[in-house]
Order: structure tokens, then sequence, then C-alpha cells
């Protein structure tokens, strides 16, 4: 008896040993990753960088300017146009009873939000590449619309779900119409909500590369018409990454740098907002 | 007098005003369907050219060849399944491990919150990332780990590609079996603590049997991320549109080839059999999705 | 009755296929304050907000009959304007809690495109806040968010915003279930000196309350006034049973 109690408690021990050192080491890749990117990326960022076009092959230094302007270009794009319809759509959830239409645009949401990005990169392409002969910087922008509204509309969704029902009433008891509480009282009380859902969003779409190969397609040069192709900075590390130049390896570690930084500060900033909407209810 | 006109004018722009309004709500949640059922639309049709001409064919031929306009998806297909399978087996303990950590062991405490924000962010970056770091970090080591068992050193393939893969969706899956390990009743817990059993045996007979639909909704869901990653993959599989012979042989994915050759496609089947690939992915995808959200949607309730 | 303000003609209400009002024939006197007392579920909450259509808001709820406000049917009016002369004020103080104090109080104007000019704002919020007793409080805070203040003071900023519409009626939810005693006492103290210009509907719980400030009170049950008089003779001399059986505390 005392034996078979030694042994149970021997192998609880050695499972939770287990479930601690098998946690650690998945930790491991990410610090790695880190470590790695920010020992390659560091020496190469200067203010040249950031401000000067890529040279050509067998010429040293050049920056990422261009693809640092058409990221930032075709994320604006993208949110300008994602936020409205994502806001709305969320909206609609939020107030709206089961009804059928209620349950077919749930369901594609979570579809859209499955669906793997290359194959919007390609519904984009014939959609709006196709049909015009020439790849742009707004075909992209679609693209990477499409794949931020999830968040936006589950966001939207649930922070309004959230605000008190109290608060409504107040402001109809005032004879305040419907649209105007909806737009005046209850979405600002749940911006901060929103707000989160809009920055996962673009923190999700900020590296996306798949989207953009068919659509933004990249340009070496700097370009500020979003109906032209356009550099962006995910799009410059594929194809520097895969080229057999060191010197545009050195550019996309630059780059890589860049854009994990801009990752990592939208996911503190997301983490930020949250807590700031938790003080509040 | 004066006055009633005004109030009825009130009341009409406050009447039209309302109705604009739940019209735009109803009306983008119904866009919504109708783009997301484009979408499907848009795949099928641009299919079609090759469904037609090549028919079956497709799934079973392993030939992929432009120049003879032979288009056997058939080696996309296993390499899909290979490097998405091993990815599960390689990330599954990983991610049942920090689900048990942070859902049952650990939930509170700052290391558990550190843990928590940095398997996050493990999520958050982005896939071409990976691949990049991969090709000069991982890429290495697989090699000389083939160097050692007398494989080929080509560093790259679908054992390299797995690895990565399986990294970057631990987050995905660790992060959903915590939920469903902490939706495990307290009281069915404290009934197993109440007889004596240990941490272990509470876990074995009382949450795993408990979660056990759960853990599979995850580990699918997993699947479907998994099967439609793209960036990470193209850059570490090599890129050989043949069957692969070994786990340490190159080969291509369904999302790969497409990123690789979509915009270098010429002629009509060819063009079409590419979007085929995505129908695929789409269809495959979308069927995963339902079934894993639906299994966790069941067991929430 | 001589200066009735409300009058309600064979009213029902429905939640569903469930009546939670019958055949209501009331009369509301003008400046008084009435009570509407009754057990839980009677039906005493729908019925004031019936009478600001907050109660058709919900899902499946239904009303017939008609309720006349100086005469007119409210439910032959739009909904929304009927609103912005009937403030109510709920259960639990409900200020905005992105507005500050004063923004709150004038938030019945701001919010329904009201233009009014600065010196204009600042008299409504002054006014309001002095006739909501609570304008002593605030004065030196007036543009911080009204979060920080306690729950009476809450509410009677809520009051304050609803007195800020200058509304006809007054409708009061249980406005003090949530408070403490004293915070109770301030507001039934600010209700008496408001009777002289509003016409108070008050919905309470607490029958000593009802019979501490209102001048006439309804009794309600099961979805029916069983009895509605002057308050000094529902509490003397009740005619109804239920009606004795409740305020002797017999149930509820």
């Amino acid at each position: 008896m005392k034996e078979r109690l030694r042994y149970r408690n021997a192998r609880n021990l050695v499972f939770k040993f287990f479930v601690i050192v098998f946690t650690l080491i998945s930790v491991v890749p990410l610090v790695l990753l880190i470590l790695y990117i920010f020992k390659q990326g560091i020496s190469v960022i200067n203010w040249n960088f950031f401000t000067s076009l890529p040279k050509p092959v067998g010429e040293i230094g050049g920056g990422i300017f261009n693809a640092l302007v058409g990221s930032l270009l075709i994320i604006l794009v993208a949110t300008m146009m994602a936020v409205p319809f994502g806001v709305t759509t969320g909206m609609y959830f939020s107030e709206n009873s089961r009804n059928w239409v209620y349950k077919l645009a749930h369901l594609s949401v979570d579809v859209l939000q499955g669906i793997p990005s290359i194959v919007i990169g390609i519904i984009i392409y014939l959609w709006l590449v196709k049909p015009f002969g020439k790849f742009s910087a707004f075909s992209g922008s679609v693209a990477l619309s499409f794949m931020m509204l999830p968040s936006i509309i589950k966001s939207t969704e649930e922070t309004l779900k959230l605000v008190p029902h109290a608060l409504k009433e107040a402001s109809l008891s005032l004879g305040v119409p419907y649209y105007k509480t909806m737009l005046r009282v209850v979405m600002p009380a749940g911006i901060s909500g929103i707000l989160n859902g809009v920055i996962l969003g673009v923190a999700r779409v900020a590296g996306e590369t798949a989207p953009l190969l068919f659509t933004a397609f990249g340009n070496p040069f700097l370009s500020l018409n979003i109906f032209k192709p356009m550099a962006s900075l995910p799009l410059i590390i594929f194809n520097y990454a895969i080229s057999p130049y060191d010197e545009w390896h050195r550019l996309a570690w630059g780059a890589s740098f860049i854009l994990v930084s801009m990752v990592l500060i939208l996911n503190i900033l997301t983490k930020l907002t949250e807590k700031r909407w938790k003080v509040q209810f | 007098m004066q006055l009633q006109v005004q109030q009825t004018r009130i009341i009409r722009r406050l009447k039209i005003r309302e109705a604009l309004f739940h019209k735009t709500l109803s009306l983008s949640a119904i866009i919504l369907i109708i783009l997301l059922f484009c979408m499907f639309l848009t795949l099928l049709v641009s299919s079609l050219p090759s469904i037609k001409a090549l028919g079956l064919k497709f799934i079973y031929g392993n030939t992929w060849d432009p120049v003879s306009g032979e288009f056997g998806a058939l080696s996309f297909l296993v390499g899909t399944l290979l490097t998405s399978l091993l990815a599960l087996l390689i990330s599954t303990p990983f991610s049942l491990t920090i689900g048990l950590f942070l859902g049952e062991y650990y939930p509170k405490g700052w290391f558990s919150a550190l843990l928590k924000n940095a398997v996050e962010l493990l999520a958050g970056i982005p896939s071409v990332i990976y691949g990049f770091w991969g090709i000069y970090f991982i890429v290495p080591i697989v090699r000389s780990l083939e160097m050692k068992l007398g494989a080929p050193p080509i560093g790259v393939g679908i054992f390299t590609a797995s690895l990565v893969l399986s990294i970057m969706i631990i987050p995905f899956s660790a992060s959903l079996i915590r939920l469903v390990i902490s939706m495990v009743p307290v009281t069915l817990k404290e009934a197993a603590y109440s007889l004596g059993a240990t941490r272990f045996e509470v876990i074995r007979y009382i949450i795993i049997p408990y979660i056990r639909s759960g853990l599979s909704a995850g580990i699918l869901l997993a699947l479907g991320r998994a099967l439609g990653e793209t960036m990470a993959v193209t850059m570490l599989i090599g890129n050989t549109q043949a069957l692969p012979h070994s786990l340490f042989a190159t080969g291509d994915t369904m999302a790969s080839v497409i990123a690789n050759q979509f915009t270098e496609a010429t002629g009509k089947v060819y063009f079409s059999a590419l979007i085929e690939i995505g129908l695929f992915l789409f269809v495959v995808t979308t069927i995963i999705n339902i079934i894993g959200r639906n299994i966790i949607k069941r067991f929430e309730s | 009755m001589e200066g009735t303000i409300l009058k309600t003609e064979d009213f029902n209400a429905w939640f569903g296929s469930t009546q939670v009002l019958k055949n209501l024939n009331i009369s509301i006197a003008k400046h008084k304050i009435t009570a509407i007392m009754g057990p839980s579920g009677c039906g005493k909450s729908t019925f004031i907000r019936c009478i600001n259509r907050m109660h058709e808001l919900n899902q499946n709820a239904t009303t017939t009959g008609k309720i006349y406000l100086d005469g007119q049917n409210i439910y032959e009016q739009n909904p929304t304007i009927l609103r912005r002369h009937i403030g109510m004020v709920f259960q639990n103080p409900n200020p905005f809690n992105t507005m500050s104090i004063y923004q709150n109080v004038i938030a019945g104007y701001t919010l329904n495109g009201y233009k009014l000019n600065r010196a204009e704002r600042d008299v409504v919020v002054e006014e309001s806040l002095e006739n909501a007793a609570l304008w002593d409080e605030v004065k030196d805070n007036l543009h911080k968010k009204g979060t920080f203040l306690s729950g009476g003071q809450q509410q009677r900023l809520c009051i304050a915003r609803s007195l800020a519409m200058k509304p006809e009626i007054l409708l009061l939810d249980e406005p003090t279930s949530a408070l403490d005693p004293i915070s109770t006492a301030k507001i039934e103290e600010l209700l008496f000196g408001l009777k002289q210009s509003y016409t108070i509907i008050i919905v309470t719980h607490n029958i000593q309350q009802a019979a501490r400030i209102s001048d006439f009170s309804a009794f309600f049950y099961l979805g029916e006034v069983s009895e509605w008089d002057e308050t000094k003779t529902i509490f003397t001399n009740p005619k109804n049973i239920q009606t004795q059986n409740y305020i002797t505390g017999r149930f509820g």
C-alpha cells in the first residue's frame, strides 16, 4: 500500500516535471527567433536604411524607404475600408436576434477567418487585378481589409454587448433617437474595445505576405499611387530572403527587425487598450 | 399651425434617419454573406476550365508539367498532408503541456502571465519571418542532422517545413486547449481530489476525458491553420513537384505551389489548375473550421 | 378628477403571450406624487415604461388601449419625441460614463441636437443641479467624470439630467432601491420639493416610502390595479383585501 502511494506520488511529480520542461522548451524558439532577428537586424539599421531606396544588385547600402511607405499606405487604406464595414456589421450582430441573416453572417465571419491568406490573394487577383490588367496597391489593401474584418467585427460585437443596457435606456428615455443612441452613447462607451479589435486586425495583417504576392506585387521604386504596384515590408523580406545576394539579405534582416518591432508594439498596444477597457467596467 | 408643420417635418426626418441606420446595419451583414458566397463562386467558376479538362486526374495524377499540359496535384496534396500532420505531431505535446501549465497548474502568477504573452507574441510574428529565420537558423541544423543520418544534406524539405510549421501552430492550439481546460468544472476536480487522487490522476482520469471533444476540436482547427500556411512553408520546403520519398525530401504544398507559380502561369488550364488548388484549400479549411468551431461551441454550452 | 394630466383607457400590455397589464383605467393628478406599489411581477415597472413607451423596445412587447397625456393619446405620437417630454430615472444610477457631470446634465440637449449657447447651457445645468439638490456638492467638479460620485449623488445626477429637459412627467423606477438610507432620505426630500412644478410617478417596493412621500397611491396586483386612491385613504382604510395584506406586510 505504501509502495503504491509512493509510486503514485512519484508519477505525479514526474508528470509535473514534464509539463514544466515541455512548456519551457516551447518558449525557446521564440527567444531564439527574437534574439536572432535582433542580432542580424540591428547592425543594418541606420538613418540611411530608413530614408533611401534599395540599390541595384552589386551596390552596397540602400534602404527600404519604399517598402516602409508602401506598407503604411496599404495598411492605412485597408483599415479605412475595413473599419466602417466591420463596425456596422459588428453592431448588427450586437443587437440582433438570431434570425437567418445573423446566423449566416456569423458563419461567414468564421469562414472568412479560416480562409488561408493565399486563397484570399487569388480571389482578389481575380476580382481586381485580372479585370484591370495590372497589379495595384489598392487590390492589396482590399485583400488585407478582408483579413482584418473578423477581428474588427468580433471585437465590436462583443464590446457592444458588454456596454451596460442601462446606458442605452438612459439615452433613449431622454428622447434620443435610436441611431444617435448607438452612435453617440453606446459606441463611445465601447470605443476602447473596438479600437482594440482594430489594432489586433492591423497587427494580424501587418506581416501578411501571401495575399500581397498577386495584388500589390511589389515595386523596387517609391510609388504613392495606390493604383500601381507598390512595395511593402513583408514582400521585400520575402523577395530579398530568397535572393542569392548577401547585400539583399542584409536589407531583409533590417526589414524583418522593423516588421517584428512593429508587430510587437501593436501587440503591446492591444494589451494596453484591453487593460483600460477592463478598468472602465 | 406653423408649429404643427415643423413638428411633422422633424418626425419625418427622424424616421428616415432611423430607417437608414437600421438598413445600413443589416445591409452590411447581408453584403458580408454575399461577398463570402461570391468568393466561393469566383473560385469555382475560374476552376471550371481545369475541372473540365482534367477531371479526377487532377487529384490522383502526380505529374505536374506545364509544358506538356499535365496537371496532377497529388504530390501537393501529399506534401500538404505530410507537413501538416507532422507539424501537428510535433506541436501537440507542447500545446497540451502549455495548456495544462496555464489552465491547470499555474493559472495565475507573473510567470504564467509572461508565458501567456510570450505565446501570443509567437502567434503574432509574421509567417515570412519564420521562413526567413528558418532558412538561416533551422536549415543548417537540419543539414548537419541529415549528414549524421546519411541523408543528402539539402537542409530544406518536408521535415524542415514541418518543424517551423509546428512552432507556428503551437500558440494557436495551446490557447484553444487552455480555454477548454479552464472550462472543466471545479467541482468535478474537487470531487476527485477529495477521494485522494493526485494531480496527475485528476488530469489523466478527469480532465482529459472531459475535454476530449474540445481537445480534438483544437487539434482540428490547428490542422486547418497548418493546411493553408503559405510563406514559411514555401521558403523551406524546397519546391519540387514530385511525390516526396522520405521525410527529408523536398516537396511542395498546395499553398506553396500557388505562391510560386501563380503569377507565372501561362495557359488557360495551367492558371485554372492553380485556382482549383485554391478552391480545394478553401473548401477543406472551411469544412474543418465549421466542424471545429461547432465542437467548441457545443463544448462551451 | 380635477387636474388630471395622464389618463389610461383600457390599457393592456404583453410580453409575447403573457399579459403583464390588464385593462388599466387610472388617472394621474398633475403636480402630485403618485406611488405605484405592488409585489414583484405585478406590472408596476411595465406600467411606467408604457408611459414613455420604453416597454415596446423589448422584443415581442405589445400594447393595446390608450394613454392620454394632456388629452392626447401618446400611442399616436412619435415615441422618440414623446420621451423628450417625459423624464425617467432608473433603479440603478446610469450616468453616461464617458461624459463629465456638466455634459451629463446637458446630454438631453446635445444628443438631441438642440442648439444652446454657452450661457443658456450654464443656466440649464445650474438650475437642474439645484433642483436635484446636487449643485452644492458638485459645482467645483462640473467637468470631471460623473463616475467618482457616490451612488446617491449619481442618482441625483440622473434626476438632474431628466429635469434639464423640463419634462411634464417624471417617472422614477424604484430610484432608491440601490441606495443607502441617507441617500434615500435626500432623494425623498428632493422629490417633495419637485412636486411644485412636476408631476411625479414613482414605482416603489417600499411601502413606508410610498406612505411618506406620495399624495396618491396605486396598488397593482397581477397586472391589474386593485386599488387606487389618495395615499391617506389607502393606508388607513384600504377597501381591497389584497391591498390590506400587502401594506400590513403579509405578502410581497
